[in-house]
């Protein structure tokens, strides 16, 4: 089964529109990957339907890289 | 002062007999129907089975994945018809001229199927669900909006709805734009995509639709004795329209000069048609052309192949033209093979009639069996017919009672 960072970066590729390959764990979604505020929202929509949860508006505002939101599945994902 | 020309330039399509201009036309004037079984949906519990659906479409021709999801059906198609028509068009939208560059593309319902799709998404998850492009993905005024941002179009950005006159409309009042000075260049029409449970539902409920689901090919069958009601159709026609001395200076491929265009309102009822509207509307649209009902040869009709509409447009043809006037001309509905696109319609059928004009060219009428006796003119049944078209004249109508006729003229 894939890692988290490599679900996390397959849901960014697709909810971005960039290729996996630019994605870095340090990329920021908005400096670095492109994305508007419309964007982000609907990131983290995505992330909680892959990795079943609910991420609370305040939280959801922290996270603007990949290795904040890798870091938040993982201390948030259901064992 | 003279008022200025405005002639076609561009055209773009999606449509149920072909997803381009050459295709679409081709199909047109070979009588091919595009109508057969729902494929969108389980529609075994509907009434109407039949739609003339879009087939073989590929919105990553015209643009990404990411930008296509955010955007319902109706916005791919109609931005798909305008980016066909601004290439067509061969048009280089550069900082010199893009202030005076439009776009008004409407539509006649909009984004249905992301309405009933996020709407499910909602009652099945809560409102967390509901997308952040929900909103922009589904209002009508977004293939204007979207396409403006794509071309950097930075002239009148706007969008008609008059239910099945909306692209009809959005033409005349582009048209209306350029003329009195608001913008050169439009890019102008209409788009719908609504084979949805909910449109041929409310649709059925009406009983607006024909329920010949055992022979699709035939059910849009305008002016035949058993026609029943019309096919829900989906697609897109626009086309780029612009001042005369313009398009001439920058050598463009003029397709026809849109000479005319009148409107009016029936004030008579939601759905039921009336003769006087679409009378005052052809006599409109005439005056404005500086036109007498002799002198124009060909007619594409609104023709929905409901047993009222159809019977009230032939009426109101010969109130306009005069009947000795109204047998001379050929009459013609394309929706028998297209079907009806609601807001689609008026934007694809002005491609047709400016084609018509262009090639000298009348697309047949299909499937009349027997031409039902109460309309009586010349619907040129069954085979397309070359003939001599100096001036051609197009008709939409719409529920509301609204009303829109366009007259265009061989360049």
């Amino acid at each position: 089964m894939e890692n988290i960072e490599q679900r996390v970066k397959k849901i960014v590729a697709e909810q971005l529109g960039v290729n996996e390959s630019e994605i870095k764990i340090e990329s920021s979604f908005v400096d670095d990957l492109g994305a508007d505020s419309l964007d982000t929202v609907e990131l983290v929509m995505a992330l909680e339907e892959e990795f079943e949860c609910e991420i609370p508006d305040e939280e959801a505002e922290k996270i603007t890289t990949v290795q904040q939101a890798v870091d938040y599945v993982n201390a948030h994902l259901k064992k | 002062m003279s008022r200025r020309r405005v002639v076609v330039t561009g055209l773009g399509a999606i449509s149920p007999i072909g997803n381009t201009v050459p295709e679409a036309w081709e199909n047109l004037l070979a009588g091919k129907s595009g109508i057969g079984p729902i494929t969108r949906f389980d529609a075994s519990a509907f009434s109407s089975r039949i739609a003339g659906e879009v087939k073989n479409f590929d919105v990553t021709e015209y643009l990404s994945a990411k930008e296509a999801r955010r955007m319902d059906v109706f916005i791919h198609y109609g931005m798909a018809a305008g980016i066909q028509a601004i290439r067509d068009s061969g048009i280089e939208v550069n900082d010199s001229n893009a202030d005076r560059i439009g776009v008004n593309i409407g539509s006649g319902i909009g984004g249905l199927p992301m309405i009933e799709e996020t709407h499910d998404d909602y009652l099945g998850g809560g409102p967390r669900k509901i997308s952040p492009f929900f909103i922009p993905g589904t209002i009508i005024n977004m293939i204007s909006g979207n396409l403006s941002i794509m071309f950097g179009m930075r002239g009148p950005n706007i969008a008609v709805v008059t239910a099945c006159t909306t692209g009809l409309h959005a033409i005349g009042m582009s048209a209306r734009m350029i003329e009195y000075g608001d913008a050169d260049v439009m890019v102008c029409g209409g788009a719908e995509s609504t084979v949805t449970h909910l449109a041929i539902g409310g649709f059925a409920s009406a009983k607006a639709l024909s329920t010949r689901n055992d022979d699709p090919a035939t059910a849009s069958r305008p002016w035949d004795k058993d026609r029943d009601g019309f096919v829900l159709g989906e697609g897109a026609g626009v086309m780029v329209i612009e001042e005369y001395e313009h398009a001439v200076r920058r050598g463009a491929r003029i397709y026809a000069e849109l000479a005319g265009f009148g409107m009016s309102g029936d004030a008579y009822h939601m759905t039921a048609p009336d003769t006087d509207g679409p009378r005052r509307s052809m006599l409109n649209a005439m005056q404005n052309a500086g036109v007498t009902p002799d002198q124009i040869q060909y007619l594409n009709a609104h023709g929905t192949s409901t047993p009222l509409g159809d019977k009230n447009e032939t009426e109101a043809i010969k109130l306009a033209f005069g009947e000795d006037v109204a047998r001379k001309l050929v009459v013609n509905s394309t929706k028998s093979m297209t079907g009806h696109l609601l807001g689609g319609a008026g934007g694809l059928e002005s491609v047709f009639t400016v084609l018509a004009v262009h090639n000298q060219i009348s697309p047949p009428t299909m499937n009349i069996f027997e031409q039902d006796p109460e309309c009586d003119l010349d619907y040129c049944a069954n085979a397309a017919r070359p003939m001599k078209i100096e001036l051609a004249m197009k008709n939409n109508f719409g529920f509301g009672g609204t009303n829109g006729t366009l007259v265009f003229r061989k360049f």
